[in-house]
């Protein structure tokens, strides 16, 4: 017998190559056209995979605010009494050119973004363009969308968005409120602004009337500005519940309309029963899509105690095979965290978990890439439900395995926790998968599977994961007055 | 000559009629009869949120079907107190014996509708999502949990109503505090609440100075949704309240016309109910 060859199973590189040309500087969407900001002051913004700059972008100022909220509800006295068949032709366009610019979008969203071009080109851009597809729809037909109230739009949305799906965010926020009549302004987050101002184009491109969607970067101050303008009738925000709190005491004394869509710390609870080949797919695809930077990432695992080392064991063998590196490689599961400053959060977390006592395990045999800002998946054993890790939002890709017995004890686990976002459960019983469902307070809950979205879902929280419901009908009662 | 009984007003919190630990009155004069009704404290309205959380589980686990007979249970209880609460509304409210039996019987009348409404708002609200996947999807109706409710001045008894029903027909435990001005009508109703087959807890009802009670709901963890007649400073201060602890608020105009057909809509439930999804492989 010959010897067995030691064999190379790694893969080679299988970048996507398409290109895209970015801009050296992008200036702030108003009124239809693309405009220098009147603070005449710039940002970065730098592709985390590389720590290399992209491009500078426009930070919108009071007055930059002030011009966006005026061209908006300057568009908003013909948008709003636009033929519903004609709003409904911009949208249908707007869905029809992101699919013909899909391979662009998704490229530009992995270099902004650092998330890896398999989940931008099979899931985020494909989404985007459903969400304004559905919403086309929508806008000659509102009046059979929310039982009960005679469909008429508000006025200027303002729409804060966050980093962790930048141009998905973008379309769930902007199709409901243009279906519904309403205008926009956008406030893109400060790491990932490129694909918003892309779409921005597209906008350009379909003839959308001048003033309906309005995109002004920058930072907190600019989304401050933005939420608290007076000009503003509806306030629709992402982000975490530490800012969701602000704005909504900010909102207290108008009588803006508000919604949140905030953080997360979701079960993902397996029982003993559970399909387990697929439940272990499920567990790597809650925490480790896009990183873990997922509000409704499924962060804390609840594993029947009597299966809990096979558990382990398969995931730590699954972990072993998953590719942490290049977010343009095709092969590439877990991209780049999307900042410096994300970066050192998530790691603070893990610091913590080890300080407090938690078993930290790192599957990952290769070597992480000298630049960008990258975190192995890492998972943590003999977690209490005390731990500060058990208990905080950590977005990133750490998972905490805590254990229970009974299907009673595995939604009390999963209900003890501020928030109620959502929540998988992996049984082979339907009463059984059923009833955990019942019992648990989240808005999405997830039976054998993870980490699924679509335009005609609902999606959005109970609790401190904030308010209101994105996608499907309950999604439009957010903008119809 | 026979000895006239009075009746003493007490809070109802828990299925039972204690007064308010804080030993506080208000003073209501009505029909030459002076009423002292409790001013219920901070303290009084955190024991009707701990008897409410421990009643809403239940009360929202029992079949819609149930909850419609206990519903329809409280509207007969009602009509057999016609009369006590026509007089109940007259005793403190400058208003015509006409104008109070009409809200009475409009309040009677909005109790049956949302005995109807039970195991219908998952019909109207819900929905099966058509997702461009291999899964089937459905988005189903539940309650928020347990809900305060500052009823209007304005037709204290329908107003009251108006405000608690879509909360108790949903499965939502109500920490109800009365009318300001005219809160005689709330403690009749609380009789019916008794001696309806509404289980203890489920809905409770205070007396008290709204000023007083609105911030302490506002800042209160533990309540879910706030339904609430008010303006001004005192909208200002409970929608703070979100930021809390996320719960939900909803600000009515307290000079509302209750009997309008909007108070019976389906759009109702949509302040003190959550929308959940549900996910699961169409090939397992």
């Amino acid at each position: 017998m010959q010897p067995a060859q030691a064999i190379d199973w790694s893969y080679a590189p299988a970048p996507e190559t398409f290109p895209v040309e970015i801009q050296a500087e992008h200036g702030l969407f108003i009124g239809g056209r693309f405009v220098d900001p009147r603070s005449r002051k710039h940002f970065e913004t730098e592709n985390p995979a590389t720590e290399r700059r992209l491009s500078k972008v426009a930070e919108a100022g009071k007055a930059d605010v002030d011009a966006a909220v005026k061209a908006a509800t300057k568009a908003f006295k013909t948008w709003s009494r636009t033929r519903p068949a004609e709003r409904a032709g911009y949208l249908f366009r707007i869905a029809r050119r992101i699919q013909e610019r899909a391979r662009e979008l998704a490229v530009l969203e992995s270099m902004d973004n650092g998330k890896p071009i398999k989940e931008t080109r099979d899931v985020d851009v494909p989404l985007v363009a459903q969400h304004f597809f559905h919403h086309a729809g929508w806008c000659d037909k509102l009046q059979y969308a929310v039982p009960g109230i005679e469909p008429r739009p508000i006025g200027v949305c303002a729409q804060v968005i966050p980093w962790n799906f930048p141009l998905l965010m973008a379309a769930w926020k902007i199709a409901p409120a243009l279906a519904c009549g309403n205008t926009v302004v956008l406030k893109p987050a400060e790491t990932t602004p490129l694909t918003a101002l892309r779409l921005a184009e597209i906008l350009q491109e379909v003839d959308l009337p001048p003033g309906v969607v309005n995109i002004v970067t920058g930072a907190g101050e600019t989304g401050r500005m933005l939420v608290e303008h007076p000009g503003v009738q509806k306030v629709a925000f992402t982000g975490s519940t530490e800012v969701g709190k602000r704005i909504a005491k900010a909102c207290a004394g108008t009588d803006k309309r508000l919604t949140l869509e905030l953080g997360g710390k979701s079960p993902n609870i397996i029982f003993a029963d559970a399909p387990m080949d697929q439940a272990i797919e499920g567990i790597v695809n809650g925490i480790w899509f896009n990183q873990g930077q997922v509000c409704c990432a499924g962060s804390r695992l609840l594993v029947e105690e009597s299966v809990v080392d096979e558990v382990i064991g398969r995931l730590t063998h699954r972990m072993r095979s998953l590719r942490v590196g290049d977010p343009l490689d095709k092969n590439t599961d877990v991209g780049a965290i999307n900042s410096r400053e994300q970066l050192e959060r998530v790691n603070r977390y893990i610091e913590c978990g080890v300080r407090e006592g938690a078993d930290r395990i790192v599957c990952f045999d290769g070597a992480l890439p000298d630049a960008g800002h990258f975190i192995a998946p890492t998972l943590f054993r003999g977690v209490q439900p005390a731990h500060t890790i058990a208990r905080e939002e950590i977005f990133g890709p750490v998972l905490t395995v805590l254990t229970f017995r009974t299907p009673d004890e595995a939604i009390a686990r999963a209900n003890d926790t501020n928030y109620g976002l959502s929540a998988g459960i992996w049984t082979s019983r339907a009463s059984k998968a059923y009833e955990v469902a019942a019992g648990v307070k989240a808005g999405v809950v997830w039976l054998n599977t993870f980490n699924q979205f679509d335009a005609t879902s609902p999606f959005g929280g109970f609790k401190e994961s904030g308010f209101g419901r994105e996608g499907g009908r309950a999604g439009l009662a957010a903008y119809l007055a | 000559m026979p000895a006239t009984v009075t009746k003493t007003w007490k809070l109802f919190i828990g299925g039972a009629f204690p007064r308010t630990e804080s030993g506080r009155t208000i003073k209501a004069v009505a029909g030459g009869t002076v009423h002292h009704l409790c001013k219920a404290s901070r303290k009084d309205l955190r024991d009707a949120v701990e008897s409410a959380r421990a009643a809403q589980v239940k009360w929202a686990a029992s079949t819609a079907y149930l909850r419609g007979q206990v519903l329809h249970r409280l509207a007969e209880m009602m009509q057999a107190r016609h009369g006590e609460f026509v007089d109940a509304i007259r005793a403190t409210a400058r208003i015509t014996p006409r104008k109070a039996r009409d809200e009475v019987d409009a309040a009677i009348e909005h109790v049956v509708c949302f005995a109807g409404w039970t195991d219908k708002i998952a019909i109207v609200l819900g929905s099966q999502n058509p997702v461009a996947g291999p899964f089937y999807t459905f988005s189903g109706i539940e309650p928020t949990g347990v809900v305060a409710v500052l009823a209007p001045d304005a037709s204290p008894l329908l107003g009251a109503l108006a405000l608690a029903c879509p909360a108790l027909a949903a499965g939502n435990a109500v920490v109800l505090v009365a009318s300001e001005r005219h809160p005689i009508p709330a403690l009749v109703l609380a009789e019916a609440f008794a001696t309806s087959d509404l289980p203890g807890g489920v809905c409770n009802v205070l007396t008290g100075d709204h000023g007083e009670l609105a911030p302490a709901m506002a800042g209160h963890r533990d309540i879910d949704a706030i339904v609430a007649a008010a303006s001004g400073k005192r909208a200002t201060a409970l929608k703070e309240g979100v930021a809390e602890n996320m719960k939900r608020v909803q600000v009515v105009d307290p000079d509302s016309d209750f009997t309008d057909a909007r108070w019976r809509s389906p759009a109702v439930f949509r302040g003190v109910t959550e929308c959940k999804t549900v996910w699961m492989p169409a090939m397992a």
